[in-house]
């Protein structure tokens, strides 16, 4: 049997979200219901003020609740080092690892042959004139490492030319990682890579 | 219907969640897209990189239907520290995007596409693309008549292309002509070494053809942008040459 009205339309919103389908929505919204006062309210007032204040950082391109997001309030992280990242999701990853202490910069997405991306669909205009007006030392290029993400950084890397120290992420194995389940490409990568020790 | 081939990825685009629509250049049925369910997925996403060369197996109920290709990896290009590499992956992929036609076989295109990437951004790459260049043209049905003169017959001293015919003028036969002709580098020819003025002037020139040629096949799309980027590696350094007859920029295309 059919929800009844609105619920129906909650199950619909629901199945669109990522990860989402119709069945695991209809029991998300299930779960809800039985638990209105505990996640169902809660959660409708939290969506309601995030639609209402969410907004992309003026500066890096990052999600916050103000025009500023608070890593570009933050004067600790004024270092010189601009960590540039294809979205938002990179960023949050990039914070989650508690590694870097910079700033950000989000660029809205990869350079593409097929797709007609060019740079001008990208933040990269904005983000040549941070590293001047900033006066950055460094430009850590933190792109996926697919044609796409490495297509940019050198092209990046081009723009920026010697106004500033260009560096990008390391390619090879990863923690845990086991040579016998790795790809052709990152041992070849890895290979190129290596260090003493 | 069911066949198997061997090809290069050429583009991947999500499609849905987890699956992807690829498009390969392969060896028997020309450039071909299909599905591949789980496509999208971190397992698969090293293998699904533009250029890694596939075995595929396409099904569909019908011959005309998108069917699903089941993918194996036979070897990665993943050329991600080179910057020509690169670049030259990019604009070759773009180029047989944009101008091969669909399920259509071209075996001898497809023989000097695979040793073109087996080869992206080694010593003398460019003039290796350029010579693919003339042969993508050749497979669009425009191939150029470089070997004599198109006024004398003659074999000696060809300096310029007809813009309209594609054929070769010898420099005493273009005469007052000349400046309306294209100027033709020696390296098409095979001679002399591949100079940054000698890439932008064969380069200038296929671009022409190219765009004829595409207009030919009512294809009204500029030339990709990864191109761009190619050439614009490739004959950097010409720039910052003094503008000389021989390695003059047309803007055809460009």
């Amino acid at each position: 049997m059919d929800a009844p009205g609105n619920i129906e339309r909650l199950v619909e919103l629901m199945a669109r979200l990522p990860g989402l389908g119709p069945r695991s929505a209809r029991r998300a919204v299930l779960h809800m219901l039985k638990k209105r006062g505990q996640v169902m309210a809660p959660l409708a007032q939290v969506l309601a003020e995030v639609a209402a204040s969410a907004r992309d950082c003026a500066i890096c391109g990052n999600i916050g609740d103000s025009d500023i997001c608070p890593i570009c309030r933050d004067d600790r992280r004024a270092n010189g080092e601009i960590c540039v990242v294809e979205n938002v999701a990179d960023l949050w990853a990039m914070e989650r690892g508690g590694a870097f202490r910079g700033r950000y910069h989000v660029l809205g997405g990869t350079l593409s042959a097929l797709d007609s991306v060019g740079p001008d669909e990208l933040r990269i205009p904005k983000l040549m004139q941070r590293v001047g007006d900033e006066g950055a030392r460094e430009v850590i290029l933190a792109l996926n490492a697919t044609v796409d993400g490495q297509t940019t950084a050198h092209y990046i890397a081009d723009v920026l030319g010697d106004a500033v120290r260009v560096t990008s992420l390391a390619q090879g194995v990863p923690i845990g990682g086991e040579l016998d389940y790795l790809d052709d490409g990152t041992i070849g990568a890895a290979l190129r890579a290596r260090r003493g020790i | 219907m069911e066949w198997r081939d061997e090809g290069a990825l050429l583009s991947m685009r999500r499609h849905g969640e987890s699956a992807a629509i690829i498009e390969v250049f392969t060896k028997d049925h020309g450039r071909h897209s299909g599905v591949v369910h789980g496509g999208a997925s971190r397992k698969m996403a090293a293998t699904l990189q533009p250029g890694t060369q596939l075995d595929v197996t396409w099904r569909a109920r019908l011959g005309d239907q998108l069917g699903t290709f089941a993918v194996e990896p036979l070897r990665a290009r993943a050329v991600l520290d080179s910057r020509l590499g690169l670049t030259g992956l990019n604009a070759v992929c773009a180029m047989l995007h944009l101008c091969l036609p669909d399920r259509e076989a071209h075996p001898a295109l497809w023989l000097r596409t695979m040793a073109l990437l087996d080869d992206l951004g080694s010593n003398g790459w460019g003039e290796a693309y350029l010579r693919w260049e003339m042969l993508l043209l050749e497979e669009m049905g425009f191939a150029l008549d470089l070997t004599r003169c198109a006024l004398t017959g003659s074999r000696e001293d060809l300096a310029f292309v007809s813009p309209r015919t594609g054929r070769a003028v010898g420099r005493n036969a273009a005469g007052d002509w000349a400046p309306r002709l294209l100027p033709l580098p020696p390296i098409l020819l095979g001679q002399g070494g591949a100079s940054p003025a000698e890439m932008a002037a064969g380069l200038t020139l296929c671009a022409h053809f190219l765009n004829r040629a595409l207009a030919g096949m009512d294809i009204h799309h500029p030339l990709p942008e990864a191109r761009a980027r190619l050439v614009d590696l490739l004959t950097r350094e010409v720039a910052s040459m003094p503008a000389t007859g021989e390695g003059r920029l047309h803007e055809d295309g460009e």
